[in-house]
């Protein structure tokens, strides 16, 4: 090292290793949240990082909602040959057919997702589960704490929170109770990003521009990832140069367009461009303050 | 483009001095602001904006729901912007509703501290406070932003005045390195660029002060190690790494460290990352470090280097900020951590408290939420520490209440009151269990809890008769009978109740010690207190009877016509009037006493523990 301070990468590393050892050392059945978005990669990069030379002891769960990207699908299953991974599906949703042409985006993300994880963790007993939430994402977020107790109803209370000083972290809980832990709470996008080229860290393509066939839907592009997608009256999907800046469910997913076709590309098009990362989703909009009470039921 | 330093801020300032609209122009100019945030941020200050349409900043920052109704600000936020050169991380706290809770919470991890005060206002109370949290927290660099200096026609007579002011403040505080700078958030003023409104300010720009400052403990990394160990890494028979993250100083191969508590010594071996081993590591890795032969060390004990390891004691001095809706209460027992390690710690004394408006001492007998006090806590087991002012990390720590989880405190340790390595327990040649025999049987200790009036002492009676005649050897400990000597000092207060309690389970426990079957008989109101007796006890030994009548008849039985009293207000604190009863969750005896006649509860009770005291 050239200097003795870190650079801030290098200390945000230290900081989310740091919090990935005190939870694996403090909770009993500790589980990492996988969606096989970017943050998803990062945590799972720095989990091997701070457990070495042993293996990372989290189980990986990925709460399906049966609507994700082809490509998502495929990055899981590689994922899953490497790792202990579980695939959760909210056995309500199979029954109804939920999706989100005929339920709507609101009722499609709080039964496949909030409830979907708030029965997957119940029915597996896990006391923690870390997530790739950052506290950039949304206003919401700005307050969430590192260690984020949750009853026993999986409920998030933003009164109620408990102070975090220094790097301290109170683990007490409850029978029944949990925590949410979200090791790259004071990481930007930007950071991301430039961990994952410095780090060479492997994403999804989808991330990458590439000529894709979209749709515009309430002025953003949704890709038509497979049949299943329901074109609207007078829609007709056409091929854009587009890539994604967060992932989820393909049909409220909304693209960008963009050349950035590279991790570097990527870096400069945020350092130019100021849209917001959650822009492209669709349900963060819903309501007013819609991501705060999601997050009061138990979402991520 | 990625080399950038980080740089951690705490923001803080009263109602309506402008700190979320300085936050807000601040990401703003810096272009932190995503247009769709923008775009949003635009519509918002024409419906909810309080600045007649234009854009309203403070919109940006107040996230909550509850907040943005009420446009106040009610917990510690997180902001994120970046210049070419720092990545910031601002923490945010709201300046009225619990400020002191928030402010230490802010202030505990930031290098700098930026100080809002309206240029109408001048220095408030609220700047006295905030001022001296920073300087006790250690945050001793303060950039004191006079904000709105639109309103008053930029004038610098009124900027100097106030500085002055801050000055004199500061220098009562031990706050050294300050700077001031005149702003207004809502126009921009110096914020990103030098403002031509203040000709006759020529420092430097928020921006730039905040780019140039010194990050604290910048010269943490050549302090001596420390390094609280997180876990023991054993992926082999042939691997045993000990994993942390370095709060100061800086390891190497062949560097001899010692391990505390334990003080054996060893040499690094390996400093072992996912980037290969590495040939140095500094202050803020985290690594994993082997040693060069095995020695004993687990999660909590401190890695040190060998020449100069933290102390080691289990009592210290120390300022604690409290943060509980429940006072501090002398005697009642939390749970420490500080670093990777735990204790169980009981503050035994409240020196005094601060007057933070005044910095003044002020005695006290418990801290109120929001006090700070500095304090003599007592643990159970030595801990490895540095006084906070060398080091925060392994001199910072927070109390935790055994009852409800919650982060009660939190806690500066400024110096140990003695020495670890000078306690010993005595060796106590005849042991409990001698005593025990000679008696012919195992010690016990029956706790009766409930409400006045409930038959506590009653049953304690007849069971005490019961035992005697069965041959055992009894103590009956009653506390109305306490009150009249060991406890005559006390009163009814929370902080009394508490003590009271405290002392009449440690005589328990040294009559239990003596072989004795011990009878309590105390409301004993609260669950802590209750817990803390049991936790005294041996294991299996404790015997929880909850006496339990309704409220309304304990009332009207009124043996002593103590409720008629407190009903009359002639008797405050009264347990089940104006004093809370908690309820035991999980009595080892549950005595329903408005249906069982005395004599069968005693009976019940000494059949339950029978075998128990049987030898």
């Amino acid at each position: 090292m050239a200097s003795e301070t870190l650079t801030h990468l290098q200390a945000l590393e230290a900081e989310s290793i740091h919090i990935l050892r005190e939870t694996a050392a403090e909770t009993e059945r500790p589980v990492m949240l996988y969606s096989m978005g970017k943050d998803s990669g990062v945590l799972l990069h720095l989990a091997k990082k701070a457990f070495l030379p042993a293996k990372q002891p989290f189980t990986l769960l990925h709460v399906d909602t049966t609507w994700k990207f082809r490509d998502m699908y495929a990055m899981r299953d590689a994922a899953a040959a490497a790792h202990n991974l579980v695939v959760y599906r909210n056995p309500d949703a199979v029954e109804r057919g939920v999706n989100p042409f005929d339920h709507g985006s609101e009722t499609h993300t709080q039964v496949w997702k909030t409830e979907g994880l708030r029965r997957a963790l119940t029915e597996y007993g896990f006391d923690a589960a870390i997530g790739g939430a950052r506290r950039d994402e949304e206003k919401s977020r700005a307050k969430e704490r590192v260690f984020s107790l949750r009853s026993a109803h999986q409920r998030w209370d933003p009164k109620n929170q408990r102070p975090e000083l220094w790097s301290l972290y109170n683990t007490k809980k409850r029978p029944g109770e949990s925590f949410r832990v979200f090791p790259l709470s004071n990481w930007t996008e930007l950071d991301v990003w430039q961990y994952i080229e410095a780090e060479n860290i492997p994403i999804i393509p989808l991330y990458l521009s590439a000529e894709r066939k979209v749709v515009q839907r309430s002025g953003a592009w949704i890709m038509v990832d497979d049949e299943r997608m329901r074109l609207e009256p007078g829609e007709t999907p056409q091929v854009k140069r587009v890539r994604f800046r967060t992932l989820g469910c393909y049909p409220l997913s909304g693209a960008v367009e963009s050349d950035a076709a590279s991790v570097a590309d990527i870096i400069r098009e945020i350092l130019s461009s100021r849209a917001s990362e959650r822009q492209g989703r669709l349900i963060d909009s819903d309501t007013p303050s819609s991501m705060e009470k999601k997050k009061q039921e138990g979402y991520f | 483009m990625a080399e950038k330093t980080l740089l951690r801020l705490v923001a803080c300032g009263s109602v309506d001095d402008g700190k979320s609209t300085l936050i807000g122009r601040l990401l703003y100019d810096l272009g932190s602001i995503p247009d769709d945030t923008l775009e949003a941020l635009e519509r918002d200050s024409k419906t909810a904006g309080t600045r007649g349409g234009e854009l309203d900043f403070a919109l940006l920052v107040d996230g909550l729901m509850a907040e943005r109704e009420q446009g106040i600000t009610i917990d510690v936020a997180y902001r994120y912007f970046a210049t070419e050169t720092r990545k910031f991380i601002v923490a945010d706290g709201p300046g009225h509703t619990q400020y002191t809770r928030n402010m230490a919470t802010a202030a505990s991890n930031a290098d700098v501290a930026v100080l809002l005060i309206d240029a109408r206002k001048g220095v408030l109370t609220q700047t006295r406070r905030h001022a001296f949290i920073a300087s006790l927290m250690g945050v001793k660099q303060v950039v004191l932003a006079i904000t709105k200096m639109d309103l008053i026609g930029y004038a610098r007579e009124r900027y100097d005045e106030i500085v002055a002011d801050f000055v004199e403040l500061a220098g009562a505080l031990d706050l050294p390195r300050l700077a001031a700078i005149p702003v207004s958030g809502v126009s921009g003023d110096n914020v990103a660029t030098r403002s031509a409104a203040t000709p006759w300010y020529d420092g430097p720009t928020l921006i730039e002060l905040l780019e140039s400052a010194e990050p604290r403990e910048s010269d943490r990394a050549d302090k001596p190690l420390r390094m609280a160990v997180q876990s023991v890494v054993r992926p082999d028979q042939d691997f045993r790494g000990f994993a942390g993250r370095l709060s100061s100083g800086a390891a190497k191969p062949g560097d001899a460290v010692r391990i505390l508590p334990s003080g054996r010594t060893a040499k690094i071996a390996r400093i072992v990352t996912a980037d290969g081993d590495l040939e140095r590591a500094v202050a803020g890795q985290s690594v994993t470090l082997t040693l060069d032969h095995e020695v004993d060390c687990s999660r909590g004990d401190v890695i040190a280097a060998a020449d100069a390891p933290c102390e080691i004691a289990d009592q210290f001095q120390a300022s604690i900020i409290w943060m509980s809706d429940t006072p501090l209460y002398p005697g009642r027992r939390y749970t420490m951590k500080i670093g990777a390690a735990q204790a169980n710690a009981t503050i035994t004394e409240i020196r005094h408290a601060f007057d933070i408006d005044t910095f003044q001492q002020t005695p006290a007998k418990q801290l109120e939420p929001n006090a700070i006090g500095v304090c003599n806590i007592s643990l159970d087991r030595d801990i490895p520490f540095d006084p906070f002012e060398q080091n925060r990390e392994t001199g910072g720590f927070i109390l935790i209440d055994q009852d409800t989880n919650e982060t009660a405190g939190a806690g500066l340790i400024h110096f140990a009151l003695r020495r670890a390595h000078n306690v010993h327990w005595q060796a106590l040649e005849i042991d409990r269990d001698a005593h025990a025999a000679i008696k012919a049987q195992r010690p016990a200790i029956l706790w009766f809890t409930g409400l006045s009036g409930a038959g506590k002492s009653t049953i304690a009676n007849l069971v005490e008769k019961r035992l005697v005649s069965l041959g055992r050897h009894t103590v009956l400990l009653d506390g109305d009978n306490i009150r009249h000597g060991l406890n005559r000092d006390l009163g009814f207060t929370q902080a009394d109740r508490v003590e009271n309690i405290r002392r009449v389970a440690e005589v328990a426990k040294l009559m239990a010690d003596a072989g004795l079957i011990v009878l309590v008989a105390f409301i004993s109101p609260f669950r802590a207190e209750r817990e803390l007796a049991r936790s005294l006890a041996k294991d299996g030994e404790f015997f929880e009877v909850f006496v339990d009548v309704p409220l309304a008849v304990a009332e009207e039985r009124d043996a002593k016509g103590l409720y008629k009293k407190a009903r009359a207000g002639q008797l405050k604190n009264f347990t089940g009037i104006d004093s809370p009863y908690e309820a035991p969750e999980h009595a080892e005896i549950h005595i329903d006493a408005a249906i069982t006649s005395p004599a069968d509860a005693a009976e019940a009770i000494v059949a339950k523990i029978a075998e128990r005291i049987a030898r």
